[in-house]
């Protein structure tokens, strides 16, 4: 996995709440047999009308919105297990998604993809978005080893909590697997022991 | 102080806790299938490693299966190929597979527990969200990612995070006609689609403990659709006697040790949770949902609430309520009964076990399917099939104008050709009436497999109550 640095980037937003993960990627594209290619097809049915053509209503698709942080309206991602949404968010080449609330296995897909999620006040994401409605291109600033987020215009600033383990793995770009393959032994003494 | 039931399991599971991390959390038991696995797979190939306990994996093709002719080859390639990848890969690294042309073929969370695999006390999980379902007896069984899905494969273990715990009381008895979905659809409306969001969630209380094993799985099934991670029932003599003598379930000797340890499976009365919700059984009555979250649900007789009524207040929430009104083209104040309906989708992980269709027989018995009304009635699984013939409730269904279709997820999740057309309504005994969920511009609404054949005869919404 990429090493995560600090990232200072204007954001998309889509301030939609309850965005459930059949909205980030409808079940019909979920017959891949490999990781690639789903970015596409991030949010295709709010990106794109029955022709194909481009609905630039929607930021994703508005020319005017730009950069590699996604910030989204409260409990993002809820419904299905289904990594295909984080693996979407991930190729689209968004690197950070910030919402007020986000739904469990979400959050675990997503950090496991190397995507961080930043959970912040209702308030702060509020300004953010009121942030972004008066500048499109104004940056918000990610800096996950000090847990901080800040929106650069107004200087207004927020932390953010991530488990400890979750920041050492992003930080230096390791994956859990590995991390196991090694616990081996234990895992076998806590078989045999049982 | 006391313990919960879950903390009771997961401190059985925990092989190692890493300091200011997550522990490293055995699995028992991992349920694949076609969809979320062969990413999976790859993973291990370029990893160069086997699967850990292929003994320990339960795998089916449920997602993306045709339900008409099974045993013709699926007609689309991307479906086909992701299929016949999972027979591939369950070959290449030994593990079992009940494959289409299997008995013992169904949707996962249908056939784990039909063949006594799911059992008290278990840690369990699939790339599924809906493994919620095992935890009816139990268990902690759980949704996983693929990322995840390759680390059990792996190891047999996870890094995983102690949830919060919370439990959710339903005391007294249910009216008639009101059933296990009812009763999960009304907690839902009250807590929301994400008041379970960080918790593990214990169902307790008579309304639950009277249910059977198959209702206990329609409840736990759908802790997810409250964003809970997963939801448990502490096994009694209704579990074991469930479990007993099913295909995997112990035997002799063993089934008394295993007895004798899932009967101290509760939590103590003095075990505290992160939170606790207490709701009267008697105020449940038939149940629907008129909005595009499952936590949009009202009583069957009532009138579609307003935004300030439900408790919307910011702007956001207003507007993601008339977005769900939209969708629906419902309006506030409107009487769900007697909607014109398209569909009828009998199926699913939540309902489709041989009691939801002995449920559905009842109620359309000696009667007619209307005219206007498209019906699928999906089965789990293959021995939920079998059990339809068997006992005589295909031929109840049959005269009724309806026809059995063969066991996949369906329309629970229109992967396969099962779609419901953009605009037309259809009332699904599934778990999600997300936008789009059934087809491009379905409107889906969740009720009860007794409201779904109600409505299917009627031709509109209808009470179930009324025709039983
Ligand atoms: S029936 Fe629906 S919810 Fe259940 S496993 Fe299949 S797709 Fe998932």
């Amino acid at each position: 996995m990429e090493k995560f640095n600090t990232i200072i980037s204007p954001a998309v937003p889509v301030t939609t709440e309850n965005i459930d993960t059949d909205q980030i990627i409808p079940a019909r594209f979920l017959k891949a047999t490999t990781r690639e290619g789903f970015g596409d097809n991030l949010f295709r049915d709010w990106r794109f009308d029955e022709n194909n053509n481009p609905i630039t209503s929607f930021p994703l698709e508005n020319p005017k919105y730009s950069g590699n942080i996604l910030i989204a309206g409260k409990n993002f991602g809820c419904g299905s297990s289904r990594e295909h949404a984080a693996w979407a968010i991930a190729d689209y080449g968004f690197k950070v998604v910030i919402s007020s609330e986000f739904a469990d296995i979400f959050n675990n897909n997503a950090l496991n993809n190397g995507v961080l999620t930043v959970t912040v006040s209702p308030n702060f994401l509020a300004a953010a978005f009121a942030a972004i409605e008066s500048d499109n291109n104004t940056g918000i600033k990610v800096d996950l080893e000090n847990q901080y987020v800040e929106l650069i215009a107004t200087g207004e600033k927020e932390s953010f909590e991530i488990n400890g383990y979750r920041k050492e793995c992003l930080l230096n770009g390791y994956d859990n697997i590995d991390y196991l393959l090694a616990q081996k032994d234990k895992i076998e003494a806590y078989e045999t022991a049982r | 102080m006391g313990k919960t039931l879950f903390d009771k399991i997961y401190d059985k599971h925990v092989v190692e806790s890493i300091p200011d991390g997550p522990d490293v959390f055995y699995i028992d038991v991992q349920y694949i299938h076609e969809v979320t696995s062969p990413q999976a797979f790859d993973g291990l190939r370029k990893r160069g490693i086997p699967v850990a306990r292929p003994k320990q994996v339960c795998a089916t093709a449920d997602h993306n299966v045709p339900t008409e002719n099974q045993h013709l080859p699926i007609q689309n390639d991307l479906s086909r190929h992701q299929v016949a990848t999972l027979v591939k890969n369950c070959e290449e690294f030994g593990i079992e597979l009940y494959g289409l042309e299997h008995p013992y073929q169904g949707i996962v969370h249908v056939v784990g527990p039909e063949l006594g695999v799911t059992q008290p006390g278990m840690t369990m999980v699939c790339g599924d969200s809906h493994t919620s379902t095992h935890g009816a007896f139990g268990a902690i069984a759980f949704g996983v990612g693929t990322s995840e899905v390759e680390m059990v494969l792996a190891t047999q273990c996870l890094m995983q995070s102690r949830p919060k715990r919370m439990r959710i009381t339903v005391d007294g008895e249910v009216q008639k006609g009101v059933t296990a979905k009812d009763i999960v659809l009304y907690v839902i409306s009250k807590i929301t689609a994400a008041g379970g969001t960080g918790y593990f969630i214990e169902f307790a209380g008579l309304a639950f403990t009277n249910l059977t094993m198959e209702g206990r799985m329609t409840v736990c099934n759908m802790s997810i659709e409250m964003g809970a991670r997963g939801g448990l029932i502490a096994p009694d003599e209704t579990t074991f006697e469930y479990v007993k003598g099913r295909e995997f379930a112990p035997k002799g000797e063993n089934w008394d040790k295993a007895i004798t340890e899932w009967k101290e499976l509760y939590s103590d009365e003095d075990a505290v949770f992160d939170k606790e919700y207490n709701f009267d059984a008697a105020d449940i009555e038939p149940m629907i949902t008129y909005g595009t979250n499952p936590g949009m649900g009202i009583g069957i007789t009532q009138k579609i609430p307003t935004a300030a009524e439900i408790g919307a207040t910011t702007e956001k929430e207003v507007e993601s309520f008339d977005k769900a009104m939209n969708y629906m083209d419902f309006k506030p104040g409107e009487a769900m009964l007697g909607k014109p309906v398209d569909y009828v989708f009998v199926g699913s992980c939540t309902n489709a076990r041989i009691e939801d269709f002995r449920e559905v027989a009842e109620v359309v018995k000696g009667k007619q399917k209307a005219s206007n009304v498209t019906a699928w009635l999906v089965p789990g699984s293959k021995q939920v099939e079998k059990a339809i013939y068997d006992e005589g409730i295909a031929d109840i269904i049959e005269a009724a104008g309806f026809k059995i279709r063969q066991p996949g997820c369906s329309a629970c999740l229109a992967m396969n050709d099962d779609k419901v057309p953009a605009e037309a309504y259809c009332v699904s005994t599934s778990n999600r009436n997300f936008e789009g969920r059934q087809g491009p511009g379905a409107r889906t609404m969740l009720a009860s497999p007794a409201t779904a054949a109600a409505t299917a005869i009627a031709g509109k919404i209808a009470n179930p109550a009324d025709l039983l």
